[in-house]
């Protein structure tokens, strides 16, 4: 896990509602930079809500996290949705693997000078500060898009691949059918708002 | 020049643009496209807009159209008004964050010129400085929403108050031809949405296509927000027909457009891709929802009268100032 702050409590209730949940948190990089009793404090607060819980380090490793949801399959087959508290690596990891669920972050991760963390190559988080895989199923626009659009797919997605190279998916696309196959299309006419692109470094 | 900014429209327009006049009239409307020089010789502008001037209710001026530096598009409007055009401003968001776009928009106003046309861009890597870095601090929709409440709420991005607000009647493009097309009826309502009057789409070849998405647009009653303009382009030759059907992003040229040139000889290729745009605008403002058309002939300018006279929408409406 990359460096973190934890959302908003009232940014994660407006999407988790009242739904039975199954929560990953992280600690593979607890030392750096995850402010525990924050997010512990949080998901006390959920305590009805929460069908069980599983500690992992390093949800980013992705044969690793594969074991867990075998092994605690019941309980994630129980839950409406999943809350991850991890980078947006660990985040990304988990909505592959649980592609047909809702998988949604409580944190934003940020960037701490001079650490890269230990991230997958196939997943990559920007550490924009501000996270947006809540709106995306999971799948993130900054990293992938071009454009960083956040209101894609822009005209230029053809056949699933973006304009600018016949080999490289439409991140949008992806994003389009994942939450179309959620049942979460609504989600897309949402106005994203312009970003902030200057969140603080972790201190 | 006369610019009067920051009065009261009176009525129901929000500017004094002829195209908002022509279209919130009831006309069908008519939109030309100039592309501006890479150099700085205003007499390119010139010769183009007195040959556009007349036969369409406004020029667009592209920004950088496929990331290759031109003359800035709000200085070529600015020439091309003096002889006498309604423009459109085109802005992306390639070049420009948001500081940069406000200070345009206000300057875009200022000037007195009456309609932007809102943007993301063609990426930096199909231009002619490829190792350019890329902006994108905003998109196209945000872009559409920062210009309306800078109209509207006299309100900038970060919320300061503007005491002079910019008039421009605001556009938008939509690529009914992109993938998913399922997404492409909802992107457009986000579109409005966020606040665009007027809607010009990709180059239109594939007619049945095109129909289909309008009828996702009527069935969401978005013809009744914005007025949607369909573009449309005469082909010169059988090369730039390829060339746009397997070369550049978003475009859908159907076998039966290919096989239609093809049935000519090579001389007359031309005639047809003429003819073949008139059959285009005649098919396409049959289609309940279609507001007007816009004409993209660039670097073949001087085909657009006959275009237009051809498609029997000759003589564009005029207004006294």
């Amino acid at each position: 896990m990359l460096a973190v702050q934890i959302k908003p409590e009232e940014e994660i209730v407006s999407l988790i509602a009242s739904k039975m949940l199954f929560i990953f948190e992280c600690l593979g990089c607890r030392d750096v930079h995850y402010p525990v009793e924050t997010a512990h404090e949080l998901i006390d607060s959920l305590q009805e809500q929460v069908v069980d819980r599983v500690t992992v380090d390093y949800l980013c490793h992705r044969e690793f996290v594969q074991e867990y949801i075998q092994a605690y399959a019941e309980q994630i087959e129980k839950a409406q949705a999943i809350l991850v508290f991890s980078c947006g690596v660990g985040v990304q990891v988990v909505s592959a693997l649980l592609e047909d669920r809702r998988v949604y972050t409580g944190c934003d991760t940020i960037h701490l000078n001079g650490f890269q963390g230990l991230t997958a190559k196939e997943y990559n988080c920007e550490q924009c500060g501000e996270c947006y895989l809540n709106y995306t199923g999971g799948i993130c626009p900054i990293a992938l898009c071009a454009k960083h659009l956040l209101n894609g797919p822009c005209g230029g997605s053809q056949q699933g691949k973006c304009e600018i190279d016949p080999e490289t998916p439409c991140v949008w696309q992806q994003i389009v059918d994942r939450l179309v196959s959620l049942g979460q299309g609504q989600t897309l006419e949402k106005l994203g708002a312009p970003k902030n692109w200057n969140v603080s470094p972790a201190p | 020049m006369s610019a009067v900014v920051g009065e009261p429209i009176g009525g129901a327009m929000k500017t004094k643009s002829n195209l908002e006049r022509v279209l919130e009239t009831g006309h069908f409307a008519v939109t030309g496209e100039l592309g501006p020089p890479q150099s700085a010789d205003p007499e390119v502008i010139r010769r183009k807009a007195r040959i556009l001037k007349g036969h369409v209710d406004a020029v667009n001026v592209t920004d950088g159209q496929t990331a290759v530096v031109r003359m800035a598009s709000w200085a070529a409007c600015m020439i091309g008004k003096e002889e006498g055009l309604d423009h459109i401003v085109q802005m992306t968001c390639r070049d420009r964050n948001r500081i940069a776009l406000q200070m345009d928009i206000l300057g875009i106003g200022a000037l007195g010129l009456n309609n932007l046309l809102c943007l993301t861009g063609d990426h930096q890597k199909f231009g002619d400085h490829p190792t350019a870095k890329g902006v994108y601090d905003v998109d196209s929709i945000q872009l559409i929403k920062i210009v309306k409440d800078m109209r509207d709420d006299r309100k900038l991005q970060c919320g300061g108050e503007i005491p002079v607000a910019p008039r421009l009647f605001i556009g938008a493009a939509e690529n009914p031809f992109a993938d998913p097309f399922e997404f492409r009826v909802p992107r457009l309502a986000k579109k409005v949405t966020a606040g665009a009057d007027f809607i010009q789409t990709q180059i239109v070849y594939n007619v049945d296509k095109f129909a289909e998405w309008m009828k996702g647009v009527r069935d969401r009653g978005l013809h009744e927000r914005v007025k949607i303009l369909a573009g449309v382009a005469p082909i010169k030759s059988m090369g730039a027909a390829r060339y746009m059907k397997t070369r550049v992003p978003g475009m859908d040229v159907p076998d039966s457009v290919i096989e239609r040139l093809q049935g000519v000889t090579k001389e007359q290729v031309s005639r047809e891709g003429i003819k073949l745009c008139v059959d285009i605008i005649n098919q396409v403002r049959e289609i309940e929802g279609v507001a007007g058309v816009h004409v993209m002939a660039i670097e073949w300018e001087e085909i657009v009268p006959e275009i237009v006279e051809t498609a029997g929408l000759m003589p564009r409406p005029r207004f006294d100032q």
